[in-house]
């Protein structure tokens, strides 16, 4: 075994980390005032970490003695990740000044979780593993308590933190189990020896279940999912965009990771887990989602149903369900980011409103948002001309070719009742009865994060196999 | 030596087994305070290290000591940050009940 430490390959997330640090200090000595140029300079480290990322040899190279991996799969993602690490930054910027919650610690937290989800999909060790979630989650519990005059805020960051404490003992036993039955904890020994091994102990089996519920509980997906609607509500919005956008695509990268190295011999235990997950999660997202009235709760109903989709491609189990996973998660990303830029334009007078009839008559009074909420919603339903159509497409083909009939007409079914909310939402917009104006004044950021992501989902279906083909690159790598 | 009186890993994990079930059902069963919910969290994470070192012990191998020194400390941020959401939470609502984690609902 190669011994080394290969620390230039950490450079992404040490940068990251050092950057934050230094940022912490000077708003120290400058205060809030300096909140916005933190954003900016922010924004600034993490697109540098994505140029040092470009210009890393995607081979697959192991760091810090077999800690950390670096690979196609990890480069890929973690691009993704700060794809939209930027895109809920920008967003934020404006709208933590709107709520007087403009506090430098912001910046900070949102690259400290940064640096975590970077690890996370990096992690070849259940110790890596585990450092990674944790960083990722301490700041964004922090995050959730982010306004601390509102009542509901620190509501959802108390039951944020309940639930995830909750989930991170569940991920160490089972780790705990994997390490006693194995005696390692290093993702190439757990799969060697998993694959020589002629009977599974029932011991390992727990604790590959419980390591799988604690992640599950990390992307959301039913029955895991009660935190979410109340996280989503009660955190203030700006960082509920935060949380739909990145941390979900880490957490499945760190899944897909887990099950397709360590785990991938006893493939025919997980997947019956990730089967009944995967139902619940498109069910629950579809029917509880109609009942909602508020718009951040619909938000959390969909993206539980999504996760639903995301896990069909993992429970495939082949490259093109991993790559078909990856497109589906970039795409839900992007059509989340612009869904809550939109989201964050609803303020009136100054104040956030929040109810779905809120939107009602957009299209008389700012039609070029409603048209683009309108294009979002097509896309989020599975309406052709759309990217989301293509994301769903792939997962479904994916399962499909590998047999998985019943759970490919499952999720068709429940995209057609999840389309129920997705198009309410354009009926209100387009046919009620206008109501009060909207403020008017919609900031850079937001402006440019919409048209990103509209231009991507239109975009999509000029140049679908380019986007596939990355996902493929990434997929190759961890087969 | 009598096999009766000799104190084995079994034993070890049952008490941890014991032990974690007992912080999941302080977690659950709890309807009272939430100081309660940290020290079962708590409760299940010792548990767990009780596992790592009985594993390590017995398979002569020092990476479960080393891991359980990781999540000491990661327990020690995890209580601070549990506290101060609970102050958060507390200024605004003035109470920590369980009960009155309900303003919001559906």
């Amino acid at each position: 075994m190669m011994e080394t430490l290969n620390i230039i390959l950490l450079m992404p997330e040490i940068f990251i980390a050092v950057m934050a640090m230094v940022f912490l200090i000077f708003g120290v000595f400058q205060g809030n005032r300096s909140t916005d140029a933190l954003c900016r300079a922010a924004v600034f480290s993490f697109v540098i970490a994505a140029y040092i990322i470009l210009q890393t040899n995607w081979d697959t190279q192991f760091a810090l003695n077999n800690m950390l991996v670096v690979d196609s799969f990890s480069s890929i993602i973690k691009l993704i990740i700060i794809i939209g690490v930027i895109a809920s930054l920008g967003l934020s910027v404006k709208y933590l000044h709107q709520e007087r919650i403009s506090r430098f610690e912001y910046p900070v937290l949102i690259m400290f979780a940064g640096v975590g989800m970077m690890l996370m999909v990096s992690a070849n060790n259940m110790l890596a593993l585990y450092m990674g979630l944790e960083l990722q989650s301490l700041s964004l519990y922090v995050l959730a308590a982010f306004n601390r005059n509102s009542l509901k805020s620190g509501e959802a960051a108390a039951k944020y933190f309940i639930l995830g404490a909750l989930s991170s003992g569940m991920l160490l036993f089972g780790m705990s189990l994997i390490y006693g039955f194995v005696g390692s904890l290093d993702f190439m020994t757990i799969q060697n020896t998993l694959s020589s091994l002629e009977a599974i102990p029932p011991g390992l089996t727990v604790g590959m279940v419980f390591i799988l519920a604690a992640l599950v509980f990390k992307i959301s997906a039913a029955p895991f999912h009660m935190w979410t609607p109340d996280v989503y509500q009660g955190a203030p919005t700006g960082i509920t965009a935060f949380f739909a956008i990145a941390p979900k695509v880490a957490a499945l990268a760190l899944i897909i990771r887990l099950l397709y190295v360590p785990f991938v011999s006893i493939a025919d235990q997980w997947m019956q887990v990730l089967y009944f997950v995967s139902i619940m999660s498109l069910l629950f997202g579809a029917f509880v989602g109609i009942a909602q009235s508020n718009i951040k709760r619909l938000f959390a109903y969909s993206s539980i149903g999504n996760m639903g989709y995301a896990l069909i491609g993992l429970i495939a189990g082949t490259e093109a369900g991993v790559s078909s996973v990856i497109v589906f998660m970039l795409i839900y990303m992007i059509m989340t980011a612009g869904s809550f830029a939109v989201i964050l334009c609803m303020r009136r007078d100054g104040i956030a409103v929040e109810n779905i009839s809120d939107l009602s008559g957009l299209s008389k009074n700012q039609p070029i948002l409603a048209y683009i909420m309108a294009a979002l919603m097509f896309s989020m339903s599975g309406i052709p001309p759309f990217a989301g159509f293509f994301g769903k497409l792939f997962v479904f083909n994916a399962a499909v070719d590998s047999g998985h009939y019943l759970l490919a007409i499952i999720g068709v079914l429940a995209s057609v009742v999840a389309a129920f909310y997705y198009l309410r939402i354009i009926k209100i917009m387009f046919f009620d009865k206008p109501a009060d104006l909207f403020d008017k004044e919609i900031d850079v950021e937001k402006r440019i994060v919409l048209f990103l992501s509209l231009f991507f989902i239109i975009g999509f279906i000029f140049r679908p196999l380019f986007v596939l083909s990355i996902a493929q690159n990434a997929a190759s790598s961890l087969f | 030596m009598d096999g009766a009186s000799i104190i084995g890993m079994e034993h070890f994990l049952v008490l941890a087994g014991v032990v974690f079930t007992i912080g999941v059902f302080g977690i659950f069963l709890n309807r009272k305070n939430i100081i309660v919910i940290l020290m079962s969290i708590e409760l299940m994470l010792l548990a767990v290290n009780i596992n790592f070192v009985t594993f390590s012990a017995y398979l002569n191998d020092l990476v479960g000591q080393v891991f359980v020194m990781f999540i000491l400390t990661v327990a020690a941020a995890e209580a601070a940050i549990g506290l101060a959401i609970l102050v958060v939470f507390f200024r605004n609502k003035g109470s920590i009940d369980v009960e009155d984690l309900s303003d919001m609902k559906g």
